[in-house]
């Protein structure tokens, strides 16, 4: 559809940039390699820890090991768990350079058949999510009040102290990242630790991955690196591999944070091909004017000829 | 009737138990089931689309605005902007009466319509936030300043015709207001649209001529109400031409979005939109039939009143629903990645979004 094509209203190269920084530090992000992730929440534990997060609900869901669910104002890092039934013939994958070999295992016990007749044997995909920080950020461009701001790192935060819980950027973000929380009515998202930016510390999920599932670091160098490891994984024999928002030819102008999956994305609860809202506000706003003229001109045809002396 | 269940058709099939989960690549498939909102029990398929989602879970957030305050402000905030141009009409053509049916409306609508808002907020002490910065980007704090201007000018414009002081200010403050009304009619309409809302975004084409129209219909119930009928032709006029242009905007839209139309058709939303629409016909056949019956008006302006709220109403409820089942959001997305693969050709696997 030509709404991915068209330049949306807050994007451009260098958000930070374009959100009046002058001088500024390189974009930093995340580069989530999903197939070293080995689901142990570390990350999800980590946040909750640093940002003092409160709790989000004690649920068993019943989704393999994920009792989390999803992103939202209380939750800013999410493991999702998927089990699957992978076709025979798939090679392990392969190790990350520099490390030990078999950090996961990919592929594991007997072949079984599926339920589909598909023979093969049992695969685990695991991921962790996040805020995407995109450069056409929709809960960003929706927020009335200035709350949510582009920082200086070219991420998206939102400032407290500012924020009215209207709750626009909750449907806004093509994602369902950011949430209101009920007890304090306010928005919250992953900050991507600006604190912690700030003086030169690295995000406290990344921190504590043991598998450098997450990684996190400027921009171009982790989009270079996440090009390396697609390709290894694709001549490995994993031609499912694929990255996720890495470029910014997509509907939201390129992510902050990026992601090599082992499956398409709404596997994972990604939406397949996000767009932000607001690359069609132009046209909305046309269709809105006229619609208002619309309503003058209305009112004149029911003016017109009208005689005033019906009973 | 066979479309009173919420949600897709596949929401409702077996394909969501968690024991599933183990399948393999199709474990968590579904089955897109076209479905009319006919209320006969007609069904019959479309292009089967099959989506893969994460244990039926929604892709985006549900909006977090509340009902009936949202849907409530809609349909005041409609009736308000749109009975301020009544009223500067009136006033210009020499109708008092219809003038200040009108602005009571307006002042009524506005008022309530900004409780509404305040009281939807998490944080309703910090409603003046609203007003920190202006932001084109941002359909909400266009409507803010629209609101702030539009309010006390449809307030000034009541107050001074019901008093009758400062007459000169008040006919100022009845231009502005009617300046400005259309606009508070139809900026709504983006608000709802500028989110990834599916049913919501991919109808914002026509939603701001629904909204205009709806607005217009409830201007005119309200004054064919409320004005004294020798005055009430225009108000009947509007009606009628605001209930037309309602219905047909509202055609317009399920025919271009087609299956994708299927949140505005079935389930809850479908009942009061469908609701809706018959009581907006009736209205708008009554307003036609009664111009001799005082009482006929009043129940005709009082049905296309009910009928602009049913609509409005149907319209956030629509949205809600399609952001709470996920195959609305996935499987547009799916198509139109497969079309823009196809159109690309065969390129290499990896490095793509």
């Amino acid at each position: 559809m030509s709404s991915t094509e068209r330049p949306g209203l807050t994007g451009g190269a260098d958000p930070a940039e374009r959100a009046g920084w002058g001088e500024h530090p390189p974009r930093m992000g995340f580069f989530t390699d999903t197939s070293v992730c080995i689901g142990c929440k570390a990350c999800e534990v980590a946040c909750k820890e640093w940002n003092t997060v409160p709790e989000d609900g004690l649920e068993l869901t019943g989704m393999s090991f994920d009792n989390t669910i999803g992103l939202s104002a209380s939750t800013w890092r999410h493991v999702a768990f998927i089990e699957q039934q992978a076709p025979v013939g798939v090679p392990a994958l392969p190790a990350v350079p520099g490390q030990a070999a078999g950090i996961r295992g990919g592929l594991s016990g007997p072949a079984v058949p599926g339920p589909d007749g598909v023979d093969g044997a049992m695969r685990w995909l695991m991921s962790s999510d996040v805020c995407k920080h995109c450069t056409e950020a929709g809960c960003l461009d929706v927020c009335p009040t200035g709350a949510l701001m582009r920082t200086e790192f070219g991420t998206v935060v939102v400032q407290d102290d500012v924020c009215n819980g209207c709750g626009y950027c909750v449907p806004a973000c093509p994602f369902g990242v950011i949430g209101r929380r009920a007890d304090d009515g306010g928005a919250h998202k992953c900050t991507l630790c600006y604190d912690r930016l700030g003086v030169g510390m690295e995000p406290a999920c990344a921190k504590a991955c043991p598998t450098d599932s997450i990684q996190f670091g400027p921009l171009d160098e982790l989009r270079e690196r996440a090009r390396v490891r697609v390709n290894d994984l694709v001549e490995a024999g994993h031609p499912e591999a694929q990255l996720y928002l890495e470029g910014a030819d997509n509907g939201i102008g390129g992510a902050g944070a990026f992601f090599l999956l082992l499956d398409e994305p709404e596997v994972y609860g990604l939406p397949p091909d996000p767009v932000v809202p607001t690359r069609s506000l132009p046209r909305m706003w046309k269709h809105a004017g006229l619609a208002a003229a619309g309503v003058g001109a209305m009112v004149l045809t029911a003016f017109l000829g009208s005689r005033t002396d019906v009973r | 009737m066979s479309t009173s269940q919420p949600g897709p058709a596949s929401a409702r099939g077996t394909n969501r138990g968690p024991a599933e989960s183990h399948g393999g690549r199709h474990a968590r498939q579904g089955q897109r089931q076209g479905r009319r909102g006919s209320g006969r029990g007609e069904q019959f398929m479309v292009p089967r689309a099959e989506f893969r989602s994460y244990y039926g879970r929604p892709v985006i957030k549900e909006p977090v605005w509340k009902e009936p305050d949202v849907p409530a402000y809609l349909f005041f905030g409609g009736l308000a902007g749109a009975s301020s141009v009544l009223a500067a009409a009136a006033q210009l053509t020499g109708r008092p009466g219809l003038a200040r049916a009108a602005k009571a409306a307006a002042l009524g609508g506005i008022s309530i319509s900004t409780v509404a808002l305040i009281n939807d907020l998490g944080r309703p002490a910090r409603f003046h936030h609203m007003l920190r910065v202006f932001k084109l980007s941002s359909p909400m704090s266009v409507g803010s300043w629209i609101l702030s201007a539009y309010g006390p000018a449809a307030g000034a414009a009541a107050l001074s015709d019901f008093t009758g002081i400062l007459p000169a200010a008040g006919a100022a403050a009845t231009a502005g207001a009617a300046l400005l009304g259309p606009a508070v009619t139809t900026y709504t309409a983006v608000l709802l649209c500028d989110t990834a809302v599916p049913a919501w975004h991919e109808a914002h084409r026509e939603m701001p001529y629904v909204f205009a129209g709806s607005a217009a219909s409830a201007a005119g119930g309200f004054a064919l109400l409320a004005a004294p009928a020798r005055e009430a032709e225009p108000a009947r006029r509007l009606a009628i031409v605001g209930a037309a242009v309602e219905l047909t905007a509202k055609k317009l839209l399920e025919r271009r979005l087609q299956s994708r139309a299927e949140p505005y058709q079935t389930g809850r939303a479908g009942a009061l939109l469908r609701a809706g629409e018959i009581v907006t016909f009736c209205g708008l056949a009554g307003a036609g039939l009664s111009r001799r019956s005082r009482a006929g008006s009043a129940v005709s302006g009082l049905a296309l009143l009910a009928a602009s709220a049913l609509t409005r109403f149907g319209i956030f409820e629509a949205g809600r629903i399609s952001a709470r089942y996920p195959e609305y959001t996935i499987v547009p997305q799916r198509e139109r990645k497969q079309a823009r693969e196809a159109e690309a050709g065969a390129a290499g696997r990896s490095g793509r979004p």
